[in-house]
């Protein structure tokens, strides 16, 4: 099952031809540089000199000068700062409160006959069949005043049932013995759940973890559905308005990013939208594949 | 669930069944408490808000409230069903649909398998490690990272043209490329990530069935056809089930990214519809029936397929 597994070529698998292994190297080549490029392209850009991006057109693939004033720039007039802000805090909160309550929810269910587990473990299930619609959800945050509120952004999608069955899936694999152990010293549920369960849970709490917190900071269409928008865009909400509707970042209003090439401007933002992402990556990679499968084979 | 549980604690001395009752509720008090918060959720934001379909039989006017509008039985229907646009739409999404069943499925299936012949452990891990981060990019970002690389004044133009004021065609505003782009977008945001189930499905393979094959004179492609394919087949089945599920989505974050530029004639799905219609438009009704009728032919879609599998002898996605 773990990727690291198997680097000696099998006996029965004879050598590979030449020519089989050069075109193998090459696709490999051209994996890495579809991925890698467009990255690249806009750090590149982000960091050029005016001159060079604007005769590109708006893009630069190797930077003649390293050139930071774009980052510098695009947080004049506070539209950035301010909508910055906000994904962090909503990925903050929203990740903390969807993390915990999502923790709670799973052990609750993976614990064998508690009380009215079976129907509501089916009826959170239902829900992945036949989820509450667009408008039906609307009309909720409306009816409950929390339209236009920060809280819109995170409470309405505080639990994901695919989080949750997976999260429930890995506790369900913790040794059965342990918890014999843990009741029979007089440990209650919560007691367990701290001083058992969780700390044998850091892979799954960290790629559900993950989860939540990339669904929050790429989050748009909250904030366009349940606010109207200004104080409670989000950074991705901005972003779109550049980006997509390619529009010159100068012309949004509440932006100032005078004196520097709009496409700088944008590739800036781009980048500091995926930065956090990337740095995240690296420390939960090894977790992925274990908590993917625990809910593939328990679900 | 814990009112009820204490509402039949109340009669607790009557009945012996109701007393058994009590003694779990009292034992599972601290387990049922930190189900609190997740089954109010659920309550409130999934089933409570089901109940906000009514308004498909109402002439649902905001101002009025969902209790006070008229009911109007069937006549949103009747609307929904009369406006070309909307058929158009769901046109669209069949045609999405189809498009990412057969040209992207597969695609994650072809890259686990060649990411398991690599036999060099470094490359394996390397490229791994690469095709999984676009999968946490958001829409917004990648639809700009792919305007920049193939839009008009991007990369590849200007090495196709030497010059940025020509155009050879512009693959974000020609509305015969929005499914091909919609294409390729997925298939360079998600591909990558979905090899991850696969890859742990081949892993999984006995390798005696290979040195067995191997030693009948069977070559790469025998292996594959006789050994491979078979032996993950209940995983593509499961993936496939759940794919078909989620297939009337069509992806509508991605959409929304590039619905006005490649105009709404060749881009709108149902869920923009819903959205444009409802939250855009105020046609709350309207809107409230198409995705209630989205909604319910994507579960009998997820209840075929799984019968389908069964039926074929597989496990699908429940019992």
């Amino acid at each position: 099952m773990s990727v690291e597994s198997s680097n000696l070529r099998p006996a029965w698998m004879g050598r590979p031809r030449p020519a089989v292994s050069a075109l193998k190297a090459a696709t490999v080549v051209v994996i890495l540089a579809l991925i890698a490029v467009p990255f690249w392209l806009v750090f590149a850009t982000s960091v050029s000199s005016d001159a060079k991006v604007n005769a590109n057109g708006g893009w630069s693939l190797w930077p003649d000068e390293l050139d930071f004033s774009a980052y510098t720039n695009v947080f004049k007039g506070g539209t950035i700062g301010h909508a910055l802000w906000v994904s962090v805090l909503v990925t903050v909160l929203g990740t903390a409160l969807s993390l915990a309550s999502t923790t709670f929810l799973a052990y609750a269910l993976s614990r064998p006959n508690v009380l009215a587990g079976k129907p509501i473990l089916l009826a959170v299930l239902f829900t992945f069949l036949f989820p509450a619609g667009m408008i039906p959800s609307f009309l909720v945050v409306t009816d409950l005043h929390l339209f236009d509120h920060l809280a819109a952004l995170f409470v309405p999608v505080m639990i994901n049932v695919f989080n949750l069955v997976i999260m429930r899936g890995f506790f369900q694999g913790i040794p059965e013995e342990l918890y014999e152990a843990a009741r029979l010293d007089g440990a209650g549920d919560l007691r367990t759940l701290f001083r058992i369960v969780l700390p044998l849970s850091k892979a799954i709490i960290a790629v559900v973890g993950l989860y939540y917190a990339v669904g929050y900071w790429n989050d748009y269409f909250r904030a366009m559905l349940y606010t109207n928008g200004g104080s409670l865009n989000p950074l991705s909400t901005v972003l779109r308005g550049f980006v997509i509707a390619g529009n010159n970042p100068n012309a949004e209003a509440g932006v100032d990013i005078t004196g520097i090439a709009p496409m700088k401007a944008i590739s800036a933002l781009v980048v500091i939208a995926i930065v956090p992402i990337a740095a995240a990556f690296p420390f939960l990679q090894r977790y992925f594949t274990k908590g993917v499968m625990t809910g593939a084979v328990k679900s | 669930m814990a009112a009820t549980a204490a509402a039949a604690a109340t009669s607790s001395a009557a009945k012996p069944r109701d007393r058994t009752r009590w003694a779990r509720f009292r034992r599972d008090k601290v387990l049922l408490l930190m189900m609190l918060p997740g089954v109010l959720y659920f309550g409130v934001f999934q089933y409570a808000a089901q109940l906000g379909n009514i308004i498909a039989f109402k002439d649902y006017v905001p101002f009025v409230g969902i209790k006070d509008s008229a009911w109007v039985g069937f006549q949103q229907f009747s609307t929904l069903f009369a406006d070309p646009d909307f058929w158009h739409a769901v046109r669209n999404t069949f045609e999405l649909a189809l498009i990412q069943l057969v040209f992207f499925f597969p695609v994650p299936l072809a890259l686990a398998m060649f990411l398991f012949s690599l036999s060099r452990n470094w490359v394996r891990k390397l490229v791994v490690s690469f095709v999984y981060l676009p999968h946490f990019i958001s829409w917004v970002v990648v639809v700009g990272l792919f305007v920049q690389v193939l839009g008009p004044s991007g990369m590849v133009n200007s090495f196709l043209t030497h010059d940025s004021h020509h155009v050879v065609v512009n693959v974000f505003r020609d509305p015969s490329w929005f499914k091909p782009m919609m294409l390729i977008e997925l298939i360079w945001k998600d591909c990558g990530w979905g090899t991850i189930i696969f890859l742990a499905a081949l892993y999984q393979v006995d390798d005696s069935l290979y040195e067995a094959a191997s030693l009948d004179g069977a070559g790469w492609a025998r292996r594959t056809w006789h050994v491979t394919l078979p032996s993950i087949r209940p995983v593509i089945v499961l993936l496939l089930i759940l794919r078909v599920g989620d297939i009337l989505s069509v992806g509508f974050d991605q959409v929304m990214q590039q619905r006005d530029t490649f105009t709404p004639a060749a881009a709108e799905v149902i869920d923009t519809y819903v959205y444009n219609h409802g939250v855009g438009s105020g046609q709350f009704s309207v809107a409230a029936v198409a995705g209630l009728l989205k909604g319910l032919v994507a579960m009998v879609l997820v209840i075929g397929a799984n019968k389908v599998a069964h039926k074929l002898g597989e496990q699908g996605v429940y019992q």
